[in-house]
């Protein structure tokens, strides 16, 4: 092993607490168990092997994020879903319309239904499944989910204002399709 | 400003990232208007229940060992195996020995806590949550000066997520100490630093983090004193702050 002990054990105390949610992330990813748990295995390992590159200090969640990000994007699942996905929208969140057809009242009939956002959430293309899982499940700032996705902060506002807006307008057919 | 422009803000505005002026601007619009009111109230409970709904997937115990073990700096099997096993028979031996002494140490490290959380708590609670009111390290740290009988460093927040509101003296059996609020993204940390003593070195020992009432409890000694974080807040959250108090301690 390339790191002595008290580095290793800086490692182990810094990652551990992060397995849970890298976890989830990675499930949300790959939409499959065994390649979820592969997926955060070979993300462990690579940080492991990288950590004597990280800087003490900086942000460890976004650095060893960004690491299990490259490695889903590197695998055949990850490759299918960028092909499918426009990664480098620009930042233009001025022409990002806050809403389309959906209404708050439609929003709030489904928003309750967990199966319901999980659905819509599974349903999102991974840029913007992955974004909203950054910012409102793990709670990132838009500093961290820059660098998570090493984008610019302005990248992350207008990525997010389009998969919301995607996610609202999923959510909104949902309760539309029930009514008809 | 148009609703149109206030609507295209809300997101921000829920995420905690809008400057405070606007904030505070948009604070008085939503109170005047219906519609943007109605789509920040959507867009609010939309984040909370993703939130709780995005944490779908629990990992397999078995996955967790595997990597643990795969990370946990090594003892080669062979050449160090009877040492392990002398250890673990020692260790055993100790165990029955030290037991009531570890149940003794677990009750008052429990009434620790619990004493540790209720003062988080009331700090919450109170309309004066600090008494110096200051996000400047230089004019909080000062103001300890002759309250409290040992000095501290207070860590540079810049370019961080955490930010200082400030301080004030405390007491933990019968010790006064320095009590430190600071937020990160809207979950506040209480950092209390208190002289290290025997008996808060007996109850608390080590660095180690444990859950009380969904309140994380971080504890660590450092140059005769104790540092205890109390907080709603993430477990990496208090590890960084953590690095960085200690950081600032060299």
């Amino acid at each position: 092993m390339a790191l002595d002990r008290d580095k290793a054990n800086e490692f182990e105390e810094l990652a551990m607490p992060l397995f849970a949610s890298l976890y989830n992330l990675a499930q949300w990813l790959t939409q499959d168990r065994t390649e979820a748990e592969d997926l955060v295995q070979e993300s462990y390992a690579k940080a492991l092997k990288g950590f004597g590159s990280f800087q003490p200090g900086t942000n460890f969640r976004a650095w060893i994020y960004r690491i299990l990000r490259n490695t889903f994007l590197t695998s055949r699942t990850g490759l299918n879903a960028a092909k499918t996905m426009p990664w480098d929208d620009e930042d233009d969140s001025r022409s990002v319309s806050p809403v389309t057809t959906e209404t708050p009242e439609s929003i709030l009939l489904a928003r309750a239904d967990h199966n319901a956002i999980q659905a819509a959430l599974q349903q999102l293309p991974v840029a913007h499944r992955e974004i909203i899982l950054l910012c409102d499940v793990e709670e990132m700032s838009y500093r961290e989910i820059a660098e998570a996705l090493t984008i610019p902060i302005g990248t992350v506002m207008s990525r997010l204002a389009r998969a919301r807006r995607a996610m609202r307008q999923l959510l909104a057919d949902k309760v539309q399709g029930a009514n008809r | 400003m148009t609703c149109e422009t206030w609507q295209r803000k809300i997101d921000a505005y829920l995420d905690a990232e809008l400057p405070e002026a606007e904030t505070r601007e948009l604070d008085i619009h939503l109170r005047s208007c219906a519609s943007c009111s109605s789509q920040a109230l959507t867009r609010s409970e939309l984040k909370r229940t993703i939130h709780l709904a995005g944490k779908k997937f629990v990992p397999d115990p078995e996955l967790r060992k595997r990597i643990q073990s795969s990370i946990s700096p090594k003892v080669s099997g062979r050449r160090w195996g009877w040492i392990v096993e002398v250890g673990a028979t020692c260790a055993a031996v100790l165990l029955l020995i030290f037991g009531s002494m570890v149940w003794l140490r677990q009750s008052q490290r429990q009434q620790l806590v619990g004493e540790l959380t209720d003062l988080h708590v009331a700090t919450l609670a109170s309309a004066n949550r600090v008494d110096v009111v200051s996000s400047d390290r230089h004019t909080v740290k000062p103001w300890f000066q002759g309250k409290v009988p040992f000095t501290f460093n207070l860590p540079d927040l810049q370019g961080s997520s955490f930010e200082l509101i400030g301080g004030k003296v405390t007491y933990l059996d019968q010790s006064p100490g320095a009590q430190l609020l600071f937020t990160v993204r809207k979950h506040m940390l209480s950092v209390f630093i208190f002289k290290d003593s025997p008996e808060l070195d007996r109850a608390l020992g080590s660095s180690e983090l444990t859950r009380k009432l969904s309140f994380n409890l971080e504890s660590w000694t450092d140059g005769g004193l104790r540092y205890l974080v109390v907080t709603d807040a993430s477990r990496s959250d208090i590890n960084e702050l953590r690095a960085r108090i200690v950081e600032a301690a060299r």
